[in-house]
């Protein structure tokens, strides 16, 4: 898969291959439809507000004592069996993985959507190596297929239709693994079941399988994968060699704290009660060889900003991507980085540092209207820490910057301004210029400005 | 083993307290206090029904039977599935007239893509969210068995269904392996239509017996 290679030149990309209108035609589609299926089943939870509380105090008590629980969790996992690696940064962790897979001998490996290992891109790393990484989450398999960038934590092919699909199946697969039936439909069951009879023989002969997980359970060393296909259990039980590759962050103390999140993350992500599969394990289970690869990769510097810590909250749900007016047009590629929507706005500069115009437009890339915060299952105050960030921006940069920031900010989020245009859309969505100066440039010339939603966030969520 | 793990672990633990170091010397972990006033346990609709509706919802098949022998049997034959791979464990008085193979010594990996179906037991189910737990024990098998062959046929005591989530992770042994299931595999990834089955059983069917 390719890397991503930041602004200007990755929307440049992109924008060959994906037509602006039907990607945003699709995320529409996708950020309402798991919006209402969240919000019902929200409503369905009567103690949301305290569970929502809970999470968000078990993951600050993680963050403030990360070092006390790296070592518990560390401890366990050692205890049961399994071998534990720590990578500073990315290539520190591929150089681990790669050298992992290569002590197996073997030169193919079976992924499960993991975003630690799109963070580090994994996938190239083991490709200069000779070794072929399979994606097997039915979505990143079209985006592999196709040789392009996922578009949002939840459907990273959101961007694709159908006949799309089909084209990228019937052109693609036979050179990855078994051809695609010529007769080949387009309707999403025939495509599920080409796709279940090509990565079938690949699962079934895999002797690595590498994973991120969604949780790390401290006082038990237990491993946990929320998914749907099926695919996630083929990768951790079927391979004889399983490596996870987990961001420091994702450690919740103690196995009653499990009982808060499982609860919290399939609601707010995909809208449902539970997610069909969740698999959980606790070391070297069943005859398995497990390594755990703990990742900081900049997480330490996100958790050495009071302010900004609290984004090391994210239980990665995507809640906040699918009710965020900017993303809805500008789509996940905007953000350049496998952090999207505001959890990305507000990670990528993070983690990365204000590296460069991409890193210093993002914290610009909202209107500041606090839905973000709503959502989220962990309260991560997205807003707060943006206007954290942009004041950073503004307070480093060179003059011309601080001017471009400046008007930019007055398009943005001048409360006033955007007061009215939220109360006389009709007229004054016009007004909004179509490019946006200086360094904001890069993120505005291959997409629309975000125009300020019709009916403010507020007005709507109040009447919804 | 490829560079020095001892160094970047130390490195990473002496990032993260020096990052903490607005974090007053006294506290410890637990002196930070997690509000738990959530609900732990609920009163409602009964259970039993509870996880019907969540199950069919699912889009899993769901019956309430009183002899699980003879429930097999007749499910089997809907289905005409004729061969199953079953856990070592399985009661015997669970089997019809099906043709069974215990999964013991393990069947290898690639076998149990040619059996019709698995039928097991589960540790717990959950009412409210339509979950079923399994914790590989006898009755359960190790995890691929449920995993490869297209048809998982579950049979679930009224004494293993809990109402809430936090009920179900009381009763569970983090130590073994478990496999929570909601339903049959699915995906909506293409064009975000709920297709049932990608790499899991396409089918869950599901006995509730007394
Ligand atoms: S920031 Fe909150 S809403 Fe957004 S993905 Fe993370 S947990 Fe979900």
């Amino acid at each position: 898969m390719n890397a991503f290679v930041g602004m200007p030149s990755f929307p440049k990309a992109s924008s060959k291959s994906v037509s602006d209108a039907q990607l945003r035609h699709n995320l529409r589609k996708a950020t309402h439809t798991i919006r209402a299926k969240r919000a019902l089943v929200v409503d369905e939870q009567p103690d949301w507000a305290a569970l929502r509380s809970a999470g968000a105090a078990i993951k600050d008590r993680t963050l403030r004592h990360l070092d006390v629980y790296l070592e518990r969790l560390e401890e366990a996992v050692t205890a049961a069996g399994g071998t534990v690696h720590w990578a500073a940064d990315a290539a520190e962790a591929n150089r681990i993985v790669t050298g992992l897979v290569k002590a197996t001998g073997e030169t193919e490996v079976v992924k499960v959507k993991s975003m630690a290992t799109q963070e580090i891109d994994l996938n190239s790393a083991l490709e200069a190596e000779g070794i072929t990484a399979y994606e097997t989450d039915l979505a990143e398999l079209i985006v592999q297929l196709g040789d392009d960038w996922p578009s949002h934590i939840l459907v990273p092919a959101i961007h694709r239709n159908r006949a799309e699909i089909r084209e990228i199946f019937l052109s693609k697969m036979a050179a990855w693994g078994r051809p695609a039936p010529a007769d080949l439909k387009d309707d999403p069951r025939a495509l599920a079941d080409a796709a279940r009879l090509h990565l079938r023989e690949r699962f079934l002969s895999a002797r690595v399988g590498i994973s991120g997980a969604n949780f790390a359970v401290a006082e038990t060393g237990t491993l946990v994968v929320l998914e749907s296909e099926g695919n996630g259990r083929m990768c951790l039980t079927l391979p004889e060699t399983l490596i996870s590759v987990v961001g420091i962050e994702k450690i919740v103390p103690t196995w009653q704290d499990l009982e808060v999140f499982m609860q919290l993350l399939p609601r707010s992500s995909t809208g449902e009660r539970m997610n069909p599969y969740t698999s959980m394990w606790t070391g070297a289970t069943e005859g398995q060889t497990f390594h755990l690869v703990l990742l900081d990769n900049g997480r330490t510097s996100v958790l050495a900003d009071e302010v900004g810590r609290q984004a090391l909250r994210c239980i990665r749900c995507s809640a906040c991507l699918n009710v965020c007016p900017v993303y809805e047009r500008a789509g996940g590629h905007a953000y350049g980085s496998v952090y999207p929507g505001p959890i990305g706005a507000i990670l990528t500069p993070q983690l990365k540092g204000m590296a460069g115009p991409l890193e210093e437009s993002l914290p610009y890339a909202s209107t500041l209207c606090g839905a973000c915060y709503d959502v989220c299952p962990v309260a991560i105050n997205i807003p707060e820490v943006l206007l954290d960030l942009r004041s950073k921006v503004v307070t480093r940069g060179h003059h011309g910057q601080r001017l471009a920031m400046g008007a930019a900010r007055r398009v943005l989020d001048s409360p006033r301004w955007l007061a009215v245009a939220q109360n006389s859309a009709g007229r004054l969505r016009h007004w909004t210029p179509r490019r946006l100066p200086g360094p904001l440039s890069a993120w505005s010339d291959t997409r629309d400005v975000p125009r300020p939603p019709k009916e403010s966030f507020r007005q709507w969520w109040a009447t919804r | 083993m490829v560079g020095d793990p001892m160094t970047s672990r130390d490195r990473i633990l002496a990032r993260v307290r020096s990052a903490l170091s607005d974090v007053p010397r006294g506290e410890g972990p637990e002196d930070f206090t997690v509000p738990r006033e959530y609900e732990r346990t609920r009163t409602g609709p009964d259970v039993v029904e509870l996880l019907v509706d969540r199950l069919v919802d699912y889009k899993a098949l769901v019956h309430q039977v009183d002899d699980i022998g003879n429930a097999v049997d007749e499910a089997l034959a809907r289905r005409g599935a004729r061969r199953l791979a079953i856990p070592a464990g399985v009661p015997s008085s669970w089997l019809g007239e099906s043709e069974v193979i215990r999964d013991e010594p393990p069947l290898p990996n690639v076998e149990l893509s040619g059996f019709d179906g698995v039928l097991t037991g589960c540790a717990v189910a959950i009412a409210e969210t339509g979950t079923i737990i399994l914790d590989a024990g006898p009755e359960q098998g190790r995890r691929a068995l449920t995993l490869v062959p297209d048809y998982h046929l579950c049979v679930v005591r009224r004494d293993q269904i809990v109402r809430t989530v936090p009920e179900a992770l009381e009763r569970l042994d983090p130590t073994r392996p478990l496999t929570w299931i909601s339903g049959p595999s699915a995906t909506s990834d293409i064009e975000l239509n709920r297709v049932e089955g990608v790499h899991g059983p396409r089918t869950l069917e599901v006995l509730i017996t007394p």
